[in-house]
């Protein structure tokens, strides 16, 4: 860049393939009094070039240059994509920590209010959708049991068994110190079925059963389906979440039962090879420890962990915003949420019944 | 004179799976001019133009861009080819993780290596420009319809391209605005020199900004020409577009 007599002489071309090269020697020239910049060779600019010319207005500031012998059309362009009038945009604010938490606060308090309201909602609508169909898919009961049950079983009873496995290894080692071989029949009827069993599935069924719910949701919301079901008058917990919510009540006392079972049996395997117990001492010894009660508060807790999946994955997904990326959010949100849900519930029947 | 065209299509084929939406295009598209594909619903003008930028390989056919066949073209040659061109996407297309400044800076900081002073300028102008100089820090899923429009189109022009293709607009927009969206195409024409595609129905925007014509119809073209002709011809289906401003 030329500058001569407090005059900067401007090249006949400014565009995006220059101007970066001109910023760099520009730099080097800050100091030069420059009044005048002088446009009389230029023949193009692009708004790269004239962001370039604003850009030299604020460098040279201190003596307010003026542009000079700018053709017509040029000065055109120049009004055009100057940014010199445009108001300078501000940041948004940030509040202080105390605001922050009360915030979170604030905003924790009201997701439980919606989470309980979308609860007592559920149940309603699954009690009136047991006997009155209207308003539901046709099929989609069996349809979304079978998504969720037969496409979950496999992996389930593969981790429970390798779950089975582990457990009776693990405890096999130590028993067999104290030549108290039998007692990894009691080890494993009553973990698989009081606790492993149900968790187990449970965790399995919030990443598959409760990110896809919490998906299916969320897309629908964001696409507007939900507002369209409102529109024609369906009820979207009553057409989206009650199917889903039967299903899963349907299918979780058998997948638990499943799980628990195939553990048990690798507790078996393990027993039979490498801790010298018969097949028959074995289940007898299973029948001998386990109580009813056991097996209930095992598949009971289960409903409980089931229905959490559905509420959650579907209060993530109804609470969906945004585009795309608000659907990959809630979904990741909802495993989360629900895994974390269903350990503390698990907790807490821990507590209750066996303390 | 005749002048060279900027982009000249011939014999496109265009398909989606075995349906044959473009079955034989033939056109020119000349440079600083303003060229509006017209026809009626999904007859295929999105498609022509997915399948001019490769968004779609062509089935067969030639198109040549800035002079040179593009159809056989490798990426890395044809990337440069499309960094020269804007596109508005009928839907917006913008990137919904990013906010709507950032959108416009993507185009500037991959093909461009200008300083993020410069940038930030560009972004303000450019997002003025469509009027939306208050929603840069706004996320796309916060804008109506047509402010995600307006969005996109700003971020179309970040780069001044040589070739501007915009899908539909001003669907979605008001009258008011969609007139100041002419202006501001006429503006860049006559400014930056540039060539415009765009796909429009709205006959007023038709008269204020068309020099060329481009009516497909069923796969092929039924009438390309200057407006002034469009206007005179007894193509029916043509004439009467022009007449009540609807298709048959
Ligand atoms: N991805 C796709 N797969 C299969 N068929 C498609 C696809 N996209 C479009 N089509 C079909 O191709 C035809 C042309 O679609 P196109 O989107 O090009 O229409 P259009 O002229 O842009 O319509 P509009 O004015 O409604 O935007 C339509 O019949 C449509 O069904
Ligand atoms: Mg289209």
């Amino acid at each position: 860049m030329i500058i001569k007599n407090k005059t900067l002489i401007l090249p006949q071309k400014l565009d995006k393939s220059n101007i970066t090269g001109f910023l760099k020697e520009i730099a080097l020239q800050k100091s030069e009094i420059v009044e005048e910049i002088d446009a009389g060779n230029l023949e193009m600019i692009d708004s790269a070039g004239v962001a370039f010319l604003d850009k030299l207005m604020e460098i040279f500031t201190a003596h307010s240059p003026q542009i000079i012998n700018l053709n017509s059309e040029l000065e055109q362009s120049y009004q055009t994509f100057s940014s010199l009038e445009l108001p300078i945009q501000l940041k948004a604010k940030q509040g202080n920590i105390f605001i922050l938490l009360g915030e979170n606060f604030y905003a924790w308090l009201e997701s439980s209010k919606q989470a309980f309201y979308l609860l007592a909602d559920i149940f309603y609508w699954s009690f009136v959708g047991v006997f009155n169909k209207k308003g539901q898919r046709k099929g989609s009961v069996t349809q979304q049991g079978l998504l969720i049950g037969a496409d979950a079983l496999p992996i389930i009873l593969l981790l429970s068994f390798i779950l089975g496995l582990i457990l009776a290894l693990q405890s096999a080692a130590q028993l067999r110190q104290f030549g108290a071989n039998i007692f990894v029949a009691d080890l494993m009827a009553i973990s698989m079925v009081t606790e492993m069993g149900p968790i187990l599935t449970a965790i399995i069924l919030a990443g598959r059963s409760g990110s896809a719910i919490a998906s299916e949701i969320a897309t629908m919301k964001v696409t507007e389906e939900i507002d369209a079901l409102k529109m024609m008058a369906i009820n979207p917990i009553r057409y989206v979440v009650v199917p889903k919510f039967h299903a899963i009540t349907l299918v979780i006392p058998l997948l638990v039962t499943a799980s628990t079972l195939i553990g048990i049996f690798g507790g078996l395997i393990i027993a039979v090879t490498y801790l010298d117990l018969s097949t028959v001492v074995f289940f007898n010894r299973v029948f001998e420890v386990l109580t009813l009660r056991d097996a209930l508060i095992g598949i009971g807790k289960s409903y409980f962990f089931a229905w959490v999946i559905v509420i959650i994955g579907s209060y993530y997904g109804f609470n969906a915003e945004g585009g795309a990326e608000g659907v990959g959010k809630v979904t990741t949100q909802s495993v989360v949420a629900s895994i974390f849900w269903v350990i503390i519930l698990d907790a807490l029947s821990s507590m209750i019944f066996y303390f | 004179m005749k002048k060279e065209a900027i982009i000249s299509v011939k014999n496109l084929v265009a398909k989606y799976g075995e349906a044959t939406v473009l079955s034989d295009v033939t056109v020119d598209i000349f440079p600083q001019e303003i060229t509006v594909i017209l026809g009626g619903s999904g007859c295929g003008k999105t498609t022509f133009i997915k399948n001019i930028l490769r968004l779609y390989q062509p089935y067969s056919g030639s198109i040549s861009i800035f002079g040179k066949e593009v159809t056989q073209m490798d990426e890395v040659e044809f990337d440069s080819i499309l960094s020269r061109i804007g596109m508005l996407f009928q839907n917006g297309a913008l990137l919904n993780s990013i906010s709507v400044a950032e959108n416009v800076s993507i185009p500037l900081e991959q093909h461009t290596d200008l300083p993020r002073t410069i940038i930030d300028k560009i972004i303000r102008v450019k997002l003025d420009l469509v009027n939306l100089g208050k929603a840069e820090n706004l996320s796309p899923s916060e804008l109506s319809g047509g402010m995600k429009k307006r969005a996109a189109l700003a971020r179309a022009i970040a780069l001044d391209p040589d070739i501007l293709v915009c899908d539909e607009p001003s669907a979605g927009l008001d009258p008011l605005t969609s007139a100041a969206l002419d202006n501001l195409i006429l503006k860049l024409k006559k400014l930056l020199k540039m060539t415009i595609i765009i796909v429009t129905h709205e006959l007023a925007s038709i008269h204020r900004i068309a020099d060329r014509i481009i009516f497909l119809d069923q796969g092929k073209v039924l009438f390309t020409g200057t407006l002034k002709e469009a206007k005179k011809t007894k193509i029916p289906e043509v004439e009467t577009f022009f007449r009540v401003g609807k298709f048959e």
